[in-house]
This record gives C-alpha cells, structure tokens and sequence, in this order.
C-alpha cells in the first residue's frame, strides 16, 4: 500500500456535543477497524482552540464535524477552519443528522469536503463509518502525513 | 435512498489532456455501473469553457494536475475561488503523488486527492471506489 494512504498514525478529530454520539462514533471506528488516535472536542470554539494550539505533529489528519452543536455551530466552525490558511488543507467530513439541502449547500460551499449524513441506528453508523474509511484511508491521499522537514 | 444523492442526470466531468487515460476513465466509469453522462475537457481552459457555459453544472469534476496550458493546479484555483462553480466537488485525480502536490491542492479545496493507479485494473478499483462513495454514499449540494 501506498505509503502516503493515511495509515493508523493519522489522528481523527471528532466535533460533537453529544457524549452518546461520540462513544457510538468511538465504537464504529473499532468495529471497522479503524484504530487512529482520536480528539475529541465537544464544541466548536474548543475545536477552534485545539488546531490553533496543536503543533505540527498534533495537527490531526482528518476532521469530523457534527453541524447542531450549542454555541458556535459547525457551519461557524466550518467557515473558520476553512478560512484559516494554517488550517484550511485538513480534510472536513461533515457528519451530521440533518439531510436538510440548506445545510448541504451551505456547507459545500464553504469548503467542507464532504457531507454525510449520520444514521441513526448503530448498523448504520458502522457502515457509514466503514464507507469512510474505505474512501479516506484507502484510496485517498491525505495531505502532510509526514513531518515536514 | 435520498434526492440529495447525486442524480443520474448530472455529468461527471473528467478534465484529462490524456485521450488514452481518459478512455481509461470512462471504461472503468462504465465497469462500475455508472448511468450518469461522462463529459471530457482536454484541458483547463476547456474544462473552465465548460463549466461556464453548460446549462447544468457537473455534479462532480475529476481533474488531472499534469496538463499542458492551464494546468490542473491553476484549474482548480479558478474553480474553487468562483462562487457559482466552488461548490461542486472536485476529485483530483493524478499520477504524481508528491507531498507537495497533495497539500496544495487541498489547500485549494479540492475535496479529495487520489493518486491514479497505472494499471487498468487499479483504475476501475479507485474509480469504482470513488462513484460508491459519491454517488451511492455522501450528499451532493443543489446548483447554488
């Protein structure tokens, strides 16, 4: 394989409120396999926080975004990270209940890389997140995953 | 199964100054089932007279980077940075797999980069790949 596919050394951060939607999302990645370390911030401005702090080599390779979080929502989040020159290459996977074209839209046009929709059920989100895998860590590339020199 | 799902109406655009590797493209298109019309522009500017001048916007664009004249870089830049065309996702889709190229073009927006694999059966793996996840799987954005 591909020494640039992200391999189990990628850290994943995940954006989400919820506590039950995280521990679900934590168990779906062990149940695909995926074991890349993981951070977890439960907002948007705590997220905002942690890439603006996180060096070269805490930077994670990839991020997942829920869009109905209290306080700053994920769209904001979006925009911001989006808009960041120092953040902007890291891969968005919004992944969020809502189906709603509005939302799809916006987010899309502010940068997001992709939109899913996060099932309900467990079975679903094992899927989802088995989907997510076979495309971001197995046949993409993703940007800086050695150190810069 | 949603409307938000890319439709089968919508075009995928393969930006590819390759004739051979675009035949590539479209027969590994045709391997994974897709019904959706395939159309090609040879190069950056095409792709761009393209975009500005079909009545229905691609609902996604593979684009190569090595092109002669506009290359896929500066293609990708104008496509991101116009409001009426940034929206739509862009798969790059190239031999180089240089950590250089990789980043800029995620600095630029592209949605994905995937290193295009030389060998036939490879590419109708990666493209068969990229339609279940486009097409069968994420949500596409509505023309804006």
């Amino acid at each position: 394989m591909n020494h640039r596919h992200a391999r189990q050394t990628q850290s994943i951060l995940i954006v989400e409120d919820s506590e039950d939607d995280y521990e679900a999302t934590i168990r779906a990645f062990k149940k695909t396999n995926l074991h890349n370390p993981v951070h977890w911030c439960k907002s948007g401005q705590e997220a905002l926080d942690f890439l603006k702090a996180a060096g070269e080599n805490s930077m994670p390779g990839l991020i997942l975004l829920d869009l109905n979080m209290p306080g700053m929502d994920g769209r904001k989040t979006l925009e911001l990270i989006k808009q960041d020159v120092k953040l902007k290459w890291i891969p968005v996977i919004v992944l969020t209940t809502s189906g709603d074209e509005r939302d799809i839209d916006a987010c899309y046009q502010i940068g997001a890389n992709t939109y899913v929709q996060k099932p309900v059920n467990f079975d679903g989100l094992i899927e989802a997140i088995k989907r997510l895998k076979e495309y971001w860590f197995e046949i993409a590339l993703l940007p800086k995953e050695e150190k810069r020199t | 199964m949603t409307q938000k799902l890319l439709h089968e109406s919508q075009p995928v655009l393969i930006v590819e100054d390759s004739e051979d590797d675009y035949e590539a493209a479209r027969r590994a298109f045709t391997k994974a089932n897709l019904r959706n019309p395939v159309a090609h522009a040879y190069s950056g500017e095409e792709a761009l007279r393209y975009l500005s001048d079909s009545g229905v916007k691609p609902g996604i664009i593979l684009l190569d980077l090595n092109m002669p004249g506009l290359d896929g870089r500066k293609t990708l830049e104008l496509i991101k940075r116009d409001e009426t065309l940034k929206h739509i996702p862009v798969v790059i889709l190239t031999t180089s797999n240089d950590e250089r190229d990789v980043e800029a073009c995620y600095k630029l927006g592209a949605n994905t980069y995937i290193q295009k694999p030389v060998d036939f059966d490879g590419l109708i793996a990666a493209i068969r790949r990229l339609k279940e996840y486009w097409f069968e799987f994420a949500l596409l954005p509505k023309e804006p």
